[in-house]
């Protein structure tokens, strides 16, 4: 194979831009911004990192499709269209992180902040087994930092050393797995691995490592058993960290773990359309949805902080977007990538307002929502589309996320075997997900606000930011086939 | 008849307007949301005019929507829904005629009472299950914040409930229309390819797939017994939200009924009949009986509406022109009933005299200090029990002769139900606004003795909307033809009548 640089260089384009953003970011703050305030700051940091964001926007839109360095990278409609979405969540995501106390690096964080999204680019186009696992890490150990950047709060701390105890024992698990899978099949390169596979059939060695490749994509999307990071996480990190945590992150994540299931190991799928199917990584999907359904759905009942119950809801969407992995061999990306990227957008915007209200006091039970309509209509309108979107309610985006990727798990064979099952579960317990929903919406929109309430200002950028992404979701909702049309 | 699908987007509109008008004052609010409401009416009225009765469903919009999934933005009318979209057009201008007294939050009480309007013109013009279930659940949400926020009596729990209930309702028929439409190999949501695609499966497949769509339309229905939501949710609402619940949003679950589920699945309808039968007799004097229990005189206005809309669900059941007609008009007329029902006893009597209890009203009374309420509610329960001359009679004579002609059995207990709603009526408006002084079990109130009870009298927006419901209510009663000769029409469709075959023995 003839290196191919140039071709390399092109695809990476837009790596390198959140790359040189970062290092601009970090360069200018220890230069021509040092001496001044921390607000000041944080504001350039954050205009710097959404130029290079949109920079690399633009090259993901005008670079180069297809395989790329001899199929290191895939740049498939799948790949751009999560880069495009990774891209976009990270700019929402910088345009609600406020200056605040615990933010004592600013330009650090922002630029950590790009690293993380550099890692979720790679994720998302990557084709070989060691730059899955070096994009993966990448992420990870960014998203690690900015988790544990609050010095101000043991929460934070709390939550980053989890995530990282957690992650680190995923990536071993993922290592140990990639190590069985090239032992077995000789190669790293996901076309040569499926290619061995759909020859020799699905090796007792090789399913024992796919299952260690489960371990690491049910943390990284936070499915059950595997959640057990998520809720002091979203609880304790600083609310931009756990919105890019909770959105761009697992975008990335179910684009890159599908591609390695579907693509590379899908001849070792096995048969979820009867119980009495061949053995392969499906049923093992299907065991970790019905329990993400069930777990994140019930817990989520029981919560009565705002974050926690976010991210009991995240277990259960999670739980639903496996649904889409499952049905991945059928009906292709769109009623997975539809209902991750809408389900990003909302996640986005719920803790964008989370982190809107931190500046005006506090924010962590779902009761100190209490009177947001009147402390600030704007605020109490867009957590509304935000909130119902991740309900299901026609006719914003998270309805048709639901509605692609439940009919497309009841094509796998209908009612009959579990993954009709599992569908049928997850439209039940679509009711069980309205009530905790209301509960918050109850307190937003009908309760009357505390005594010493105060209404809340919001900054400029924060508000647009916000009000884009509710627009998003209406208008996804509206014109789902823009989405779904993609592929 | 292409205006029609105008009374969706002038709904929505108007309810942006309100919203924004309310910030300004709540005057503005309530012009904003009457001309919308009254504009709609105007609008369904024009197409009625002009409307040739026929079969089938007649289409006005038809867009492709999402390609990939054969979903698309068809909105149809026929009879059935003509019927339907001139009664949403009253139900709601009465509505809010009956809430100008609304001064907390006024801009976003009409904004999201025109949404739930705007919804229900949606559901009654869809053509497509999907666009019908998209708009049925816009029409949820709503009701929730109505009742939450503007809402009496436990208005947190019953809202809540109200919700669960739907959105449990609305989960059944969505689980059940994506199993024929996912395992069926539908091609679309077209009534139409629904049912072939439903043909498909196998018979025990097809039961429980009509199963889920019709009981999860009939939840929102009141079928008995998933009816407890209704009389909660009725009696927390405020009044022009309970109008509309009892008025046009159980229809919704109704017209669900005929329009999704019948067709869907004529072996499952086969199957289903006579459950759903007995269950509506049941549910007919059930909650009559209950109604003559009640000691808060909404409750009983709450456990009528289950017990017409009992009707409703027979008329289906029996599946015979006449029922089916019979049951559409008994859409109608409950949903004018209904409203005015609920507007005397929540707009002009309880937020006058801030009581519903029945010893407290007996005690006022109310024939003597709020004359025009008793009126009204005098002619609303002699409509309501069905005397000739009120658009109730037509309804329900031609659903009892319908179900006679099926099973005489049905209607043998139906009618005893009549007989129940008949006591129950009088009940309340004996008690409620003809009892006297000497009848006070307890202590009149401090005071009460020296200043007799003065109440503000009924403005003229009451008057207006109480009118409006009567002369429809009188017109029908008079002239049922009016309406049957658009329903009849409509029920000669290929797909109704398979599903009225399926159902005769």
């Amino acid at each position: 194979m003839n290196p191919d640089y140039s071709g390399l260089f092109a695809a990476l384009g837009p790596e390198t831009a959140l790359v040189l953003g970062a290092l601009a970011v970090l360069g200018l703050d220890l230069s021509v911004f040092r001496s001044r305030t921390r607000a000041d700051r944080l504001r350039l940091a954050l205009s710097v990192a959404a130029l290079a964001v949109l920079a690399a926007g633009a090259s993901v839109w005008l670079g180069p499709r297809g395989p790329i360095y001899g199929g290191v990278l895939i740049l498939d409609p799948l790949a751009v269209a999560t880069r495009l979405g990774v891209l976009v969540l990270t700019l929402l995501t910088l345009g609600v992180t406020r200056a605040a106390a615990e933010l004592r690096q600013p330009a650090e964080y922002v630029a950590v902040m790009l690293f993380a999204a550099t890692g979720l680019m790679l994720m998302a186009a990557a084709q070989q087994l060691l730059l899955v696992f070096l994009a993966l890490e990448l992420a990870s150990l960014s998203l690690y930092v900015i988790a544990g950047f609050d010095h101000s709060r043991r929460d934070s701390a709390e939550a980053a050393l989890k995530y990282f105890l957690f992650g680190g024992m995923a990536a071993a698990f993922l290592l140990f797995g990639f190590s069985l899978i090239y032992g077995v099949t000789g190669s790293i390169e996901l076309p040569r691995i499926a290619a061995y596979i759909s020859l020799q059939g699905a090796d007792p060695l090789l399913l024992v490592a796919l299952v260690m490749v489960l371990v690491a994509f049910g943390f990284k999307v936070a499915a059950a058993p595997f959640h057990l990071w998520a809720p002091d996480v979203y609880q304790g990190a600083p609310a931009s960290s756990a919105a890019l945590i909770a959105s761009a992150s697992k975008l990335a994540g179910f684009t890159l773990f599908t591609r390695l299931l579907w693509p590379g190991f899908g001849a070792a799928a096995g048969n979820v359309a009867s119980l009495t199917g061949e053995p392969g990584w499906l049923p093992v999907v299907a065991v970790i949805a019905a329990l993400s359904l069930l777990l994140g759905n019930f817990a989520a009942l029981a919560q009565s902080s705002l974050r926690r119950l976010l991210a009991y809801s995240a277990i259960a969407h999670a739980g639903a977007l496996l649904l889409g992995v499952m049905a991945f061999g059928k009906s292709g990306p769109a009623p997975l990538f539809y209902y991750a990227s809408t389900y990003g957008l909302a996640t986005v915007g719920a803790f964008g307002v989370i982190t809107a209200m931190e500046a005006g006091g506090r924010c962590e039970e779902i009761t100190d929502l209490a009177g947001l309509h009147r402390r600030s209509p704007l605020l109490a309108a867009c957590l509304a589309v935000f909130i119902l979107s991740l309900a299901g309610i026609p006719p914003l985006a998270g309805f048709f996320g639901k509605f692609a990727v439940f009919s497309a798990a009841l094509r796998l064979g209908g009612v009959a075997g579990p993954a009709g099952w599992l569908a049928i579960l997850a439209i039940a317990l679509s009711t069980v997900a309205l009530y905790y929903y209301l509960i918050v919406l109850k307190q937003a929109l009908v309760a009357s606000p505390a005594a010493d309430a105060r209404p809340i200002r919001v900054p400029r950028v924060a508000a647009l930011t916000l009000a884009a992404a509710a627009v998003l979701i209406v208008w996804f909702g509206l014109f789902p086939s823009q989405l779904i049309g993609l592929f | 008849m292409s205006l029609l699908p105008w009374t969706i987007y002038l709904s929505l509109a108007g309810a942006l307007l309100a919203l924004a008008g309310g910030r300004r004052s709540a005057g503005t609010a309530r012009w904003v949301a009457l001309l919308t409401a009254a504009g709609a009416w105007i609008l369904t009225l024009l197409a009625a005019t002009r409307f040739v009765p026929g079969p089938g469903l007649q289409t006005l919009v038809d867009a492709s929507w999402i390609p990939s999934m054969g979903v698309r933005y068809h909105l149809a009318a026929d009879g059935i829904s003509l019927t339907l979209l001139v009664l949403t057009g009253i139900a709601a201008t009465a509505g809010v005629l009956f809430s100008w007294n609304i001064e907390e939050r006024t801009g976003e009480f009409f904004a999201l009472f025109l949404v739930l309007v705007a919804g229900v013109y949606g559901v009654f013009l869809s053509a497509d299950a999907l666009v019908l279930f998209i708009f049925y659940e816009v029409a949820i949400v709503p009701k929730y914040f109505l009742i939450a926020n503007w809402g009496s009596t436990n208005r947190e729990y019953g809202a809540m409930k109200l919700a669960l209930y739907s959105f449990a309702g609305s989960s059944m028929v969505l689980a059940g229309l994506l199993w024929a439409y996912a395992v069926g190999g539908g091609h679309g949501f077209g009534f139409a390819d629904l049912a072939q695609a439903t043909a498909g499966l196998s018979r025990h497949q097809q039961i429980a797939v009509f199963a889920l769509v019709f009981f999860g339309f009939a939840t929102l229905a009141g079928i008995f017994p998933l009816h407890t939501w209704a009389p909660t949710g009725h009696v927390a609402a405020p009044t022009a939200a309970s109008m509309l619940l009892a008025g046009v949003v159980m229809k919704l679950g109704a017209y669900g009924c005929l329009r999704v589920a019948l067709p869907l699945s004529p072996v499952g309808f086969a199957y289903w009949q006579a459950p759903i039968a007995w269950l509506a007799v049941v549910g007919i004097v059930y909650a009559g009986l209950v109604a003559l229990m009640q000691e808060d005189l909404k409750f009983v206005i709450g456990y009528s509406s289950v017990s017409h809309m009992g009707f409703v669900l027979l008329g289906l059941a029996a599946a015979n022109l006449q029922a089916v007609s019979g049951a559409v008009l008994q859409m109608f007329s409950h949903g004018v009933i209904a409203g005015l029902l609920f507007a005397v006893v929540g707009r002009m009597v309880y937020d006058r005299t801030h009581t519903r209890k029945l010893a407290d009203l007996r005690a006022m009374p109310l024939y003597r200090l709020l004359p025009f309420a008793a009126a009204v509610f005098v002619v609303a329960g002699v409509a309501s029990m069905g005397l000739p001359g009120f658009s109730g009679f037509p309804a329900e004579l031609t659903i009892l002769i319908g179900a006679w002609k099926r099973d005489p059995a049905w209607a043998a207990v139906a009618a005893l139900g009549v007989l129940v709603a008949a006591a129950f009526t009088l009940r309340a408006i004996q008690l409620g606004f003809f009892g006297s002084k000497e009848t006070a079990q307890q202590p009149a109130p401090v005071g009460a003795a020296d200043h007799p009870l003065q109440f503000e009298p009924v403005s003229a927006a009451e008057k207006i909307g109480a009118l409006l419901l009567i002369g429809a209510t009188v017109l029908i009663g008079l002239r049922p033809d009016l309406l049957l000769d658009w329903i009849n029409p409509a029920l000669q469709s290929p797909l109704l009548q398979a599903a009225l075959k399926a159902g005769t023995p």
